[in-house]
């Protein structure tokens, strides 16, 4: 073999090759985890699927690489799974738990503070109806903007007892509980996210967590 | 001689060329070029673009069929190819025609585009804090403002609410006030024909008056982070009493939020953006 084509093909394998980790490192950035898949039920008036979700500070060196980035978790089967692509039907009612272990950080724009897109104009925090709250309160938000969804979550105070250290968090330890439904409407693939500047240590709060998917923000896929 | 001939036959081909193409931008491309003709800044760059594609349209015909001529005027014939071809001599008539031509053409349009943007009122883009090109009668304010990663808007006139839709009233002038809370956005209404920069603590003042009712896409022009691709929208442009329906149902249905809405201001320096990190 002439030296002329071993370089043509020490190239051509260079190419490959990074080629191949570039494709796994964009992958690994956009993809994520495989979707979670929420179970449908049949109810009165249409599907209906429930979604649990809950938020932590710190998401631990068991459930992602970065052990201290605040993230979202999913309930799957009754574990706690780091995942933020779900997948939900079309034209459905999808009735939401969070349970939000998180502390205040306030949103940078008030307005946020109000929920929108709800199935009756509001949400329950630890069993009262609301449809706003204290912006300085908000720790996060979940909202699909695409579908008009916006609900503000209230962070844990500061000072209360038997706070959460390590994720996924159990309900025996300091919480929130936020309850609101909404309607998924067409099919689509619909990206969601939180609007409080709560990746600490980034600039303006927006970095890290916040711009990587599988931890502050993720997609809907409705199908 | 033979020069004069080239030249002669090149000029011919210039003008028969342009004299088939610039009908066809005048009369079908132009009227079809973009944003369209929903608001007078849409128009008005329509205009615009059809006057400079008019301009350039002589000067890419020319350089086109030199192109071409000499593609096949000046080929090596078989057999020829190791052979020098003519001296290249400076042609003192040709060089001053050229610059003669195309510093009418490129001053011509400085003073045709500044007309133009005073006339149609900065033609939809950014003015920054003291716009100069300013619509005479009295216009409605309307703030945009950007954020990672959605657009929301305050009307002033109507006790500063804040909504996440933009709609507008038809055959009203808009004065947009453009800014941001933590990066630099752009907010692009694009069959609006209006195009601005939204950066953190600047006032930027865009305007437009839509002429037609109907949707229009909102786009963000800016790379913002994570989702920028997906910071888009849809605004509407309604009539007067449809207007005025919609924003006395937003002021109600966000009053619980407006007493914590900051007062009504240009720009806006938000806490959270020192406590977070």
């Amino acid at each position: 073999m002439s030296m002329r084509v071993q370089k043509a093909l020490a190239t051509l394998l260079g190419i490959v090759v990074v080629g191949i980790l570039a494709g796994i490192y964009v992958t690994s950035l956009t993809g994520g985890p495989t979707p979670y898949r929420v179970p449908v039920a049949a109810a009165a008036g249409g599907r209906s699927v429930n979604l649990t979700i809950q938020t932590v500070a710190a998401v631990g060196p068991k459930l992602a690489p970065n052990a201290n980035w605040v993230s979202y978790l999913v309930r799957e089967h009754g574990i706690w799974h780091r995942s933020t692509v779900w997948t939900l039907p079309a034209n459905s009612l999808i009735h939401v738990t969070v349970y939000q272990f998180d502390g205040k950080s306030g949103l940078r724009n008030p307005f946020l503070a109000q929920a929108r897109g709800l199935v009756g104009d509001a949400f329950t925090l630890n069993g009262k109806s609301l449809s706003t709250i204290n912006p300085d309160d908000a720790s996060h938000t979940f909202a699909i903007p695409q579908l008009g969804v916006l609900v503000p979550l209230a962070g844990v105070a500061d000072d209360a007892e038997n706070q959460c250290d390590v994720a996924p968090c159990p309900l025996s330890t300091a919480h929130n509980t936020i309850t609101f439904t909404f309607r998924t409407g067409k099919k689509g693939h619909y990206r969601w996210q939180c609007f409080v500047p709560c990746a600490a240590g980034f600039y303006y709060g927006f970095g890290g967590p916040m711009q990587t998917i599988g931890y502050m923000d993720g997609f809907v896929n409705v199908v | 001689m033979r020069l004069q001939g080239h030249a002669g036959r090149i000029a011919a081909l210039t003008v028969v060329g342009t004299a088939i193409v610039l009908p066809l931008v005048i009369f079908v491309l132009g009227p079809n070029m973009p944003p369209g003709h929903r608001t007078t800044g849409a128009s008005s760059q329509v205009n615009d673009n059809t006057v400079l594609l008019v301009v350039m349209t002589p000067f890419t015909v020319f350089i086109l069929a030199y192109l071409a001529y000499a593609i096949f005027a000046f080929r090596a014939a078989a057999g020829e190819e190791l052979r020098d071809g003519p001296p290249i001599r400076g042609h003192m008539p040709s060089q001053i025609a050229w610059l003669v031509v195309t510093s009418a053409a490129v001053l011509f349009l400085a003073i045709f585009g500044t007309a133009e943007l005073f006339a149609s009122n900065g033609a939809g883009g950014g003015e920054g804090p003291k716009p100069i090109a300013k619509p005479s009668g009295p216009v409605l304010p309307v703030q945009v403002i950007g954020q990672q990663w959605e657009f929301t808007f305050r009307y002033p006139t109507y006790g500063g609410v804040e909504t996440a839709e933009l709609v507008l009233p038809v055959n009203r002038q808009i004065e947009f006030h453009v800014t941001s809370l933590d990066v630099i956005h752009s907010f692009w209404a694009y069959e609006l024909g209006v195009k601005a920069d939204a950066n953190p603590g600047v006032d930027n003042v865009a305007y437009v008056k839509a002429t037609k009712t109907g949707d229009f896409q909102i786009r963000c022009a800016e790379l913002c982070g994570l989702w920028h691709g997906y910071m888009f929208d849809t605004g509407h442009v309604v009539d007067a009493a449809q207007f005025d329906t919609w924003i006395a149902g937003e002021r109600k249905q966000f009053t619980p939020v407006e007493k914590y809405l900051p007062r009504y201001s240009v720009t806006y320096s938000p806490d959270p953006q020192v406590r977070a990190g």
